[in-house]
């Protein structure tokens, strides 16, 4: 819903510069996110709003960064491809592709020296599994034994090239020959994202080294809120992975068990649309950073 | 006074900084057991454990994530990297993060890492074993420079560099790693962005880097018995630049040379020379930058020394420019 909102301002030039929605990659932050703890801490990536929502990171920030605000979480000096909310456990999310995997590597060997009992997730996409940096990356945090839990967020598509045409490996298969765990699991399927996070996670903690997950999942936009993606997929290809839209899923799970009834399920929305409107306002009525801003932060 | 070594100098540095704070760690390719490819580590893994001395796999983008990801979150990290040439394998950990981190996340974090790297020029290790680029990352906001050219200067900044709030890349010179200098007994702290006046004089300025600075005294010598009095300014950090010393320098002689090992173009002396000429272009008479041709270093002895500048080139240039 945020993201939708997110599609909408950028059409209306209210969010300047780039933005990458989620739509359709939900089940990953939300399920990994519910396997973490307070003290655990998230890595993310140029298409992290989705991470810092589930962290519990405060809508009115995120929409405020993303339209250059000064109530922005990066104050508006970093823009949507970047999120810090320590409090929320967001260390920090890169625009580079891959480069966030050496960085966590270093915010595990702090955890793993600190003797703290918490793990740091790494999320990137299929196509950082082609930069050499995240192979060494995963490679220090495997041999050191860091606390890190690799998300790999398979959408099959780097901004338009298929995984198939970027490698014959299978995504799984490239973390584990690292020498740790990997597993492949349905990144529509919330439950199964939480479970093997969970696990994951619980690796980690003991320190027993990272974990590679691969989670198999699909972007319903563009790579950005500008584009569609049919250049380069089908609207019949999108409207299969739509089917099996993680959000839906799991609330004909809820549904099916009796854990949530229509009505409610129906609230949540309400009260989340009212949420994101609530944030949306809160951001367009903030101010514009002063100029001053642009030299207080080259140097600490 | 004692006397040590620029290589042991750095070292005491890093053994005094590791003593003094837990949370200062080394990383690097061999820089444990082996104590590095230059012995400038040498000991610390014994003194310190692998804990805080730890070996790295190849891996030069995970050594510079490593350390910044764990600057972030309250380390002083110092990284080697065992050729500045190297540094083009980190390029992104090294540019498109490490300087922005405090940027980007407005102030939230801060990454105080050290990264240490040397150049060889000079040592007829080829094309790919001898570059020394440091105006790359003058032209990159947010990572302190330094090109130590002494021993306590390498001392005294590389403490300052450890204890600060940014990041640095801190540039050693191989060639410099065996001469010896006095190093004061007491915990001497250089600041950064304080230039070095090595030698006095009237007639011409010489702002040198790293190890031009004694080839650029050598020069003066000589110069002197030819009646030509030399002012040789080291600025020792390039980022930050003391421009002040260096113009407070030039509107007395007049005359400005630059020389470092670098490639001409782009390079320390041209933002050295650009800063005089937009600040003091009436009290020039005469600029001149001395560095590398534009040119890959050749391999060959005779080619490199037909390659790298030093004191017989400064001689003669500042003999040029004194009339």
């Amino acid at each position: 819903m945020l993201e939708e909102k997110v599609v909408e301002l950028f059409k209306a030039g209210l969010i300047p510069g780039l933005a990458h929605p989620y739509m359709g990659q939900e089940a990953k932050a939300a399920g990994v996110s519910a396997a973490l703890e307070k003290g655990d801490l998230v890595v993310s990536n140029h298409r992290g709003h989705g991470h810092s929502v589930a962290r519990g990171v405060p809508e009115e920030a995120i929409f405020s960064e993303l339209m250059g605000k000064d109530a922005g979480m990066c104050l508006g000096l970093g823009g949507s491809m970047h999120s810090t909310d320590l409090e929320a456990g967001v260390v920090f999310s890169t625009a580079i592709v891959g480069g966030g995997i050496p960085l966590s590597a270093g915010v595990g060997l702090a955890l793993k020296l600190d003797r703290k009992p918490n793990c740091v997730v790494c999320f990137f996409g299929d196509g950082a599994t082609n930069t050499g940096a995240s192979h060494e990356g995963v490679n220090l945090a495997a041999v050191w034994k860091l606390p890190v839990v690799f998300v790999c967020e398979n959408n099959e598509y780097a901004v338009s090239v298929h995984v198939s045409k970027s490698t014959l490996a299978s995504l799984v298969e490239r973390g584990k020959a690292h020498g740790i765990p990997g597993q492949s699991v349905d990144g529509m399927s919330v439950l199964d994202v939480y479970a093997a996070a969970s696990v994951a996670a619980l690796r980690a903690k003991k320190g027993e080294g990272p974990t590679f997950l691969e989670c198999k999942t699909y972007r319903y936009t563009g790579h950005g809120a500008y584009d569609t993606g049919l250049d380069y997929r089908t609207q019949q290809e999108i409207d299969e992975w739509k089917a099996r839209d993680p959000i839906k899923r799991f609330e004909q799970k809820l549904g099916v068990e009796g854990l949530a009834t229509a009505n409610e399920l129906e609230n949540i929305r309400a009260e989340t649309r009212v949420r994101i409107e609530k944030a949306v306002k809160f951001a367009q009525e903030r101010p514009f950073p002063s100029v001053d801003l642009l030299t207080k932060f080259v140097w600490a | 006074m004692k006397t040590l070594t620029y290589a042991q100098a750095i070292n005491e540095a890093l053994a005094e900084e590791m003593k003094r704070d837990k949370k200062v760690l080394v990383l690097g390719e061999d820089i444990g057991k082996l104590g590095g490819v230059f012995r400038v580590t040498k000991g610390l893994l014994a003194e310190f454990g692998p804990e805080r001395v730890m070996d790295t796999p190849l891996s030069e983008n995970a050594i510079i994530g490593a350390a910044m990801g764990a600057a972030i979150m309250g380390y002083h990290p110092v990284a080697e990297i065992m050729y500045m040439d190297f540094l083009h394998e980190c390029g992104d950990q090294l540019v498109n993060h490490l300087p922005k981190m405090h940027f980007m996340t407005g102030g939230k974090l801060t990454a105080p890492a050290v990264i240490r790297t040397q150049y060889s020029l000079g040592r007829n290790t080829g094309a790919q074993h001898s570059q020394f680029f440091p105006s790359l990352y003058m032209n990159t906001p947010g990572i302190q420079v330094a090109a130590p050219s002494t021993p306590a200067d390498a001392k005294g900044l590389l403490k300052t560099a450890i204890r600060g709030s940014n990041p640095v890349l801190f540039i050693e010179c191989a060639t410099l790693y065996g001469t010896k200098g006095p190093i004061p007994e007491d915990e001497t702290l250089i600041p950064f962005g304080k230039a070095d006046i090595k030698r006095a004089g009237t007639d011409v300025t010489i702002v040198a880097v790293s190890r031009m600075v004694s080839e650029a005294l050598a020069a003066a010598d000589t110069l002197s018995s030819d009646g030509i009095s030399v002012e040789i300014i080291d600025p020792r950090t390039l980022v930050p630049l003391d421009t002040d010393s260096i113009l407070a320098s030039v509107k007395k002689t007049a005359r400005l040379v630059t020389a470092e090992d670098s490639c001409v173009t782009c390079g320390v002396g041209a933002e050295v020379v650009a800063r005089v000429t937009e600040r003091a272009m009436d009290s020039l008479e005469n600029v001149l930058r001395i560095a590398c041709p534009d040119i890959p270093a050749p391999f060959s002895p005779p080619l490199q020394r037909a390659y790298v500048p030093g004191k017989e080139i400064i001689a003669n240039a500042v003999r040029g420019i004194v009339r």
